[in-house]
């Protein structure tokens, strides 16, 4: 990379003459184009050739896929076990939710997931949109919960698995959400107590470990309820959450109002607005809007960070991984196959999570403000 | 306006009430139930002889000694870890970075499933890989791997040559297993690249982003003075964004630290794994919390004064 190369006129200059080059001959170009791109290509072909063959070997043709012991301890990890998954899918996705109601996760999840959808349809007006993030994740408690129209009840300590990680994000932002607005709000309220109170607040969750959180929620908590009013570990660390999440998101919904155009605010006065209506119909929308993207990277932050809880003994998906291998000497050989599978939910949860972000926005301006957070991540 | 100001005090009063009622509410609870489990309150455990013993420290450590120089173990432990991964997570992400950048279709996809596989997993998950490939899949302790000549790979660990009690040493076989040199456990290991892979992944997707919001006519200037395309990276747009990259870039660094947490999950000695030992031991909740929270509140304080001073330095450098 010679720093005095002369200016190479002719290679900018033929920039449009490319086009006429046919795309292999392009292709080369690119590739091979000088010594350290060639050298950075062959890297690159060479680790493709050396790891994919033996990865398609591995995963798929010399791979087990029936839930036979035997036959995977006979393969030495030179295949892929894929029965590990078959043989334990109900308790990784499931926890050790009683299995004759296996039903009432399943359609707790689907609930979850389809408010999502409701509110990702970008159709709806605000309560509508409010209440498909806010009816389902109670929705799904309920059913969780059972215990009426001949369900058993089901106490907190055995839901897991995916409906739980659903549950924990979903109730996260649920709660969250509002609350982080209501704490934007606050920050610029005209009341210096008020702001000292919830900048404090929010500086002091932005700056401990999710982990420290959950520690929290889970021996801390329970001293602050009088006795026989203590609250199921689920719902502490729910606590937990939300009050961690609604820091994050409301130093996003707070950028947001920041960047939002003075005008618009005198326009809206001018036109008879009260504050409150201006903030209801002016003002939120287009805010909410405009930072639509940071809380989706916030949200697929929450998603992940649902994992942790397992570290205060609720078995959610990652949890319930480990509880369904980790006393189980003949499978345990096989996590690597029972991780890939969960690796695969999450990977699918935060690609849905995102594209239904951009489904969301879709049509929306290009907002100026960005601005770049994450749950802890 | 007086009497605005008038209603703006009362409100001021009124939040101040309810906080402070809030709090005596939540000490008298805590209060009763501390005594009714016969929990005495105060730091003074802190003195006492800790009870537990750590799974590894740079500081050494004994159940006989007091519970104070196990938290600072644990830090030390945190910082331990946190440190060389900051500096591989910075390596990582700025080549990860640059390859999403590139021409080169083949590096920018290669670098492009980096980014995404990685970002698409929690921390925990690579973590739990991390641990069970160290711990499972490697060979055991009396007969490691050799990558290098006198670095060992296994169950175990990683024995590396280091400085010892007598000079430097390189590790040997020895009995079941192997002597000198220093030995990194599976916990850290895991721990480290763990956490360094992810953070380069975000740190990756923030460089990509400054060079990105740049405006266009940079690029387009550079390459109309006769600048090739590599020229016009590393000498117009690299100085530019690196000085936007800066500030998320620290705070991606802050939480590689508070992601250090999670080494509670896979049982290496950080602070917060500490403070649930000696809080299961104790039953002092709120002092080892609370320790916890103030640790932590001040290396972010100090990581944001350290940040500012090194952007002050940046736009000097330029006479802004």
């Amino acid at each position: 990379m010679s720093r005095a190369r002369p200016p190479e006129g002719a290679r900018t200059a033929t920039r449009q003459g490319q086009e006429h080059l046919t795309g292999l001959s392009r292709l080369r170009r690119i590739l091979f184009g000088d010594a350290l791109n060639t050298l950075l290509s062959l890297g690159v072909l060479a680790l493709l050739a050396w790891s994919l063959p033996a990865l398609l070997r591995w995963a798929l043709v010399e791979a087990q896929f029936t839930a036979d012991v035997g036959a995977c301890e006979a393969l030495d990890h030179r295949g892929a076990c894929w029965g590990v998954v078959a043989e334990k899918a109900r308790f990784i996705l499931l926890g050790r939710y009683p299995a004759e109601q296996a039903w009432c996760p399943a359609l707790a999840a689907l609930l979850i997931i389809g408010g999502w959808l409701g509110a990702a349809s970008g159709r709806l007006p605000g309560g509508a949109l409010a209440t498909c993030l806010l009816l389902p994740p109670v929705l799904a408690c309920a059913l969780l919960g059972g215990g009426f129209g001949g369900l058993e009840a089901v106490p907190t300590e055995l839901w897991g698995g995916l409906p739980l990680t659903l549950l924990l994000t979903g109730a996260g932002l649920a709660g969250a959400l509002p609350l982080g607005i209501a704490i934007a709000y606050g920050r610029r309220s005209s009341l210096p107590l008020l702001r000292a109170l919830l900048t404090a607040g929010v500086e002091l969750a932005r700056g401990i470990p999710l982990v420290a959180a959950l520690f929290m929620a889970s021996f801390l908590l329970p001293l602050f309820f009088p006795e026989g009013g203590g609250l199921d570990m689920l719902w502490r660390v729910l606590i937990a959450i939300v009050l961690f999440a609604a820091a994050y998101l409301s130093e996003i919904v707070r950028g947001g109002l920041q960047a939002f155009p003075a005008g618009q605010r005198d326009a809206a006065a001018a036109l008879g607005f009260s504050p409150w209506q201006t903030e209801r119909w002016i003002v939120l929308p287009q805010v909410l809007r405009q930072v639509a993207p940071s809380l989706a990277n916030s949200a697929i932050a929450l998603f992940k960070d649902t994992s942790l809880v397992t570290v205060v003994s609720l078995y959610e998906l990652t949890g319930a991984l480990g509880l369904a291998l980790a006393g189980d000497a003949q499978w345990r050989p096989f996590y690597l196959e029972a991780w890939l599978f969960i690796a695969a939910i999450y990977w699918m949860g935060c690609s849905l999570i995102s594209r239904l972000a951009r489904l969301a926005t879709r049509g929306a301006p290009p907002g100026p403000h960005t601005a770049p957070s994450g749950i802890g991540n | 306006m007086a009497g605005r100001r008038r209603s703006a005090w009362l409100a001021q009063a009124l939040i101040l009430t309810a906080v402070l009622a809030l709090a005596v509410l939540l000490a008298t609870t805590t209060a009763g139930h501390l005594q009714e489990r016969g929990i005495r309150s105060g730091f003074d455990f802190l003195l006492e002889p800790a009870g537990f013993a750590l799974g590894e420290s740079l500081l050494s450590f004994g159940p006989g000694d007091t519970t104070l120089r196990a938290f600072v173990a644990g830090l030390l432990n945190t910082l331990r870890v946190a440190l060389p991964a900051a500096a591989l997570a910075l390596l990582i992400g700025i080549a990860a970075g640059f390859g999403r950048l590139a021409d080169n279709p083949l590096l920018r996809g290669l670098a492009t499933a980096f980014v995404t596989s990685v970002r698409n997993l929690p921390l925990l998950l690579h973590l739990l890989a991390w641990y069970f490939i160290l711990t499972d899949l490697l060979p055991p302790g009396d007969a490691p791997f050799s990558p290098l000549p006198g670095v060992f790979l296994s169950k175990s660990g990683l024995a590396l040559p280091w400085w010892g009690e007598g000079g430097f040493e390189i590790p040997q076989p020895a009995g079941f297993g192997l002597e000198g040199g220093a030995n990194l456990t599976p916990e850290y290991l895991a721990l480290l690249v763990g956490l360094s892979v992810y953070s380069a992944a975000y740190i990756a997707e923030t460089l990509r982003g400054a060079v990105l919001a740049l405006p266009p006519g940079q690029r387009l200037s550079a390459l109309a003075l006769g600048m090739t395309s590599r020229q016009t990276f590393l000498l117009v747009l690299l100085p530019q964004a690196w000085r936007a990259a800066l500030p998320p870039v620290t705070s991606q660094l802050l939480n590689l630290l508070k992601n250090a947490s999670l080494a509670v999950a896979i049982g290496y000695p950080d602070l917060v794994s500490v403070a649930g030992t000696s809080l299961n031991q104790t039953g002092r909740a709120i002092e080892c919390l609370s320790i916890v929270v103030a640790v932590y509140l001040a290396l972010s304080l100090i990581a944001a004064a350290i940040s500012h001073r090194l952007e002050a330095r940046l736009f000097r450098e330029r006479g802004e």
